[in-house]
């Protein structure tokens, strides 16, 4: 609804613009760089190539690169890098946008994916997967897991704050809380029972620690579908959302069904979430401190705010990735501990400006 | 979609209330309430703390459900309406009107088109005249660009009903819209929200200030101890009577020499002189 002025139209699209050129030279950054020396050149050819492609016949399938006898640099950019840095991308697109929407819907900065327990319980669903070897021999096994914690948990939480008809906003957060600090407890408990197997409990280690290492196609095709579905469904709420910023019985008076909204953008946020965490672990701060950069650059509509914090936490995890497989590559450090390193103290510098502003005015 | 307010329209039952309970959980505020609103009238809503105005506001907009009794709106039962459907014929002006958030007051106002737009459309010329007009109307229109957290009380309650008559509906509900604003702000908005009655809406204004309650109001209805005890013009419902047993103070009332509206003087609370 909101007619943004010509300032703020001219203004969005010069940010717009510059988060897509940052992403797409990330995004080329990130295919290049890594242990085989792959070219400009490499990655021009493979793009070309698949191109003609798919103008001729459709779909290119890794088939038709080892039969047409393509060098191993091609290879190694489809069949490892690009499937890489498109589950990045997701994952930080699928975080940001649920931590914007959360945000808005509970009227609160400091609303994450993770406030509901959703994404605590994606996690024990997939340590689950991985304690009980299911993961070990299927590829799908561990995100299906994830994703099944990740929504089992929500209506968990929703069940129990949901008191003849009405769902209170603090009730829902409260046992969110719970029922994410008791699948936390749950997942460490496995991790305890699994030290005995080091391998298992290693593996469980760096699964929570979030990373983007190994994942394939497959784990693009999970994530992809409910990343659209996910953004299609939030972008159908946000004059709701704006006016939800405004106070639920405002919002009432103008039209918003609060409670029918409010359970749609959860499922909504909870499949985002739950998909993030089943192909990329957790990934943590990406979707608490992006909406704050993008709220920051456009203001609170959210009609700019949600596709802009989806470029945006894009940019963000492909360029945490980059760094550590740039600067860091012998240390082997997993990316969930590089998104939180830099996003805490940036969120603190957030809160610190706050405070000189409130202490100004 | 348009709203043709004229004159054929005054008078026409736009609220009954048959038989209405309600309440929190044990506690009932309002018991056996019945009574019809008609079209083109400013109806002040008076009564003591606890007296059920609020609560009445909550159960005509359907945000909170009756224990008994039925409301209709516009002749339909008000838990039949959709909501959008319901907001394109009633809206509130809430009492809390802190927002938080740096939208511009042209979003704000904006708002109240939310339900004429379809999902996934854009407001068309219509929608975006309606928000001018009643930016006109309420003089913000010279702070449409302004974040709405940087005006004052008086200037962001204007913008609210900026909002509600950008909406277009033919019932307003203000609940204690001058609580916080300074005497020229209460006059400003209390003859803003005459005006929208003198166009033929039903508004229905829970008030505190009994004296611009009765400059301002066609008709009141005063609720007290859970039911309605008076309801008429306001020289008879502001008796010295009703005020003392109601309100729980001895006052004088007075006729205006010019003008509508009556002098009330409170002398002294009731509890005071009986100890």
């Amino acid at each position: 609804m909101h007619r943004l002025h010509e300032l703020a139209r001219r203004r969005l699209a010069l940010v717009v613009v510059f988060a897509a050129a940052l992403l797409m030279a990330a995004a080329s950054a990130a295919l290049l760089v890594g242990p085989a020396a792959i070219g400009p050149g490499d990655l021009w050819a493979m793009v070309a190539r698949r191109a003609a492609w798919l103008l001729e016949r459709g779909t290119p399938g890794s088939a038709h690169a080892e039969a047409a006898g393509l060098g191993w640099q091609e290879t190694i950019l489809w069949q490892v890098r690009l499937p890489r840095v498109l589950t990045g991308a997701a994952v930080g697109a699928a975080l940001a946008v649920s931590g914007a929407v959360l945000q808005g819907l509970f009227r609160n900065p400091l609303a994450s994916p993770s406030v509901l327990g959703v994404s605590s319980g994606a996690s024990l669903g997939a340590v689950l997967a991985i304690f009980f070897g299911l993961s070990a021999s299927l590829v799908w096994a561990l995100p299906l897991f994830a994703f099944a914690g990740a929504i089992l948990t929500l209506l968990l939480v929703y069940t129990i704050a949901t008191h003849q008809g009405r769902t209170p906003i603090a009730t829902l957060l409260l046992a969110g809380i719970a029922v994410g600090a008791f699948n936390a407890a749950m997942s460490s408990f496995i991790l305890a029972l699994a030290l005995e197997r080091w391998e298992v409990a290693k593996t469980i280690i760096f699964w929570t620690m979030g990373g983007l290492d190994g994942r394939t196609w497959d784990h693009v095709l999970l994530i992809a579908p409910v990343l659209l579905a996910g953004m299609a469904v939030v972008l159908g709420y946000t004059r709701e959302l704006d006016a939800l910023l405004v106070g639920e019985v405002s919002a009432a008076a103008v039209g918003v069904d609060v409670a029918r909204t409010r359970m749609i953008l959860l499922l909504g946020t909870a499949l985002l979430t739950g998909a993030a965490v089943a192909v990329a672990g957790g990934i943590g701060f990406v979707g608490l401190v992006v909406p704050h950069i993008v709220r920051l650059l456009v203001g609170p509509h959210h009609r700019a705010l949600l596709p802009l914090a989806a470029l945006v936490g894009a940019l963000a995890v492909i360029a945490a990735d980059l760094l550590l497989r740039g600067l860091l590559a012998e240390h082997n450090i997993p990316l969930g501990v590089a998104t939180a390193a830099m996003g805490a103290p940036f969120f603190l510098f957030l809160l610190v400006r706050q405070q000189e502003r409130f202490a100004r005015a | 979609m348009r709203n043709t307010l004229s004159t054929d329209v005054r008078g026409r039952r736009m609220i009954t209330l048959r038989r209405l309970r309600a309440g929190y959980g044990a506690a009932t505020i309002l018991e056996d309430l019945s009574l019809g609103l008609g079209a083109g009238a400013m109806v002040g809503l008076i009564g003591p703390n606890g007296a059920g105005k609020t609560t009445l506001l909550k159960l005509l907009m359907g945000l909170m459900r009756p224990v008994s009794g039925e409301i209709r709106v516009l002749g339909r039962p008000v838990g039949t309406y959709r909501r959008s459907a319901l907001a394109r014929r009633m809206t509130l002006v809430p009492q809390d009107t802190q927002i938080g958030f740096a939208f511009d007051v042209e979003d704000i106002v904006a708002m109240g088109r939310h339900p004429h737009v379809g999902r996934f459309r854009a407001p068309g010329a219509h929608d975006l005249d309606m928000v001018q007009r009643a930016m006109a109307e309420t003089g913000v229109r010279h702070l449409a660009r302004r974040p709405i957290d940087t005006l004052s009380g008086g200037e962001r309650q204007r913008a609210i009903i900026a909002r509600a008559i950008a909406q277009e509906t033919r019932i307003l509900l203000l609940d204690e819209v001058t609580a916080n604003l300074d005497l020229c702000h209460q006059l400003e908005v209390l003859r803003l929200a005459h005006k929208q009655a003198r166009d033929g809406r039903l508004v229905l204004a829970a008030m505190h200030d009994l004296g611009m309650a009765s400059r301002f109001c066609d008709r009141l209805l005063l609720l007290a101890d859970g039911g309605l005890r008076a309801d008429g013009p306001p020289e008879a419902v502001l008796t010295e009577r009703n005020l003392r047993h109601y309100f729980h103070v001895e006052a004088r009332i007075a006729p205006m020499r010019h003008g509508p509206g009556l002098h009330i003087v409170p002398l002294a609370s009731c509890s005071a002189a009986a100890s």
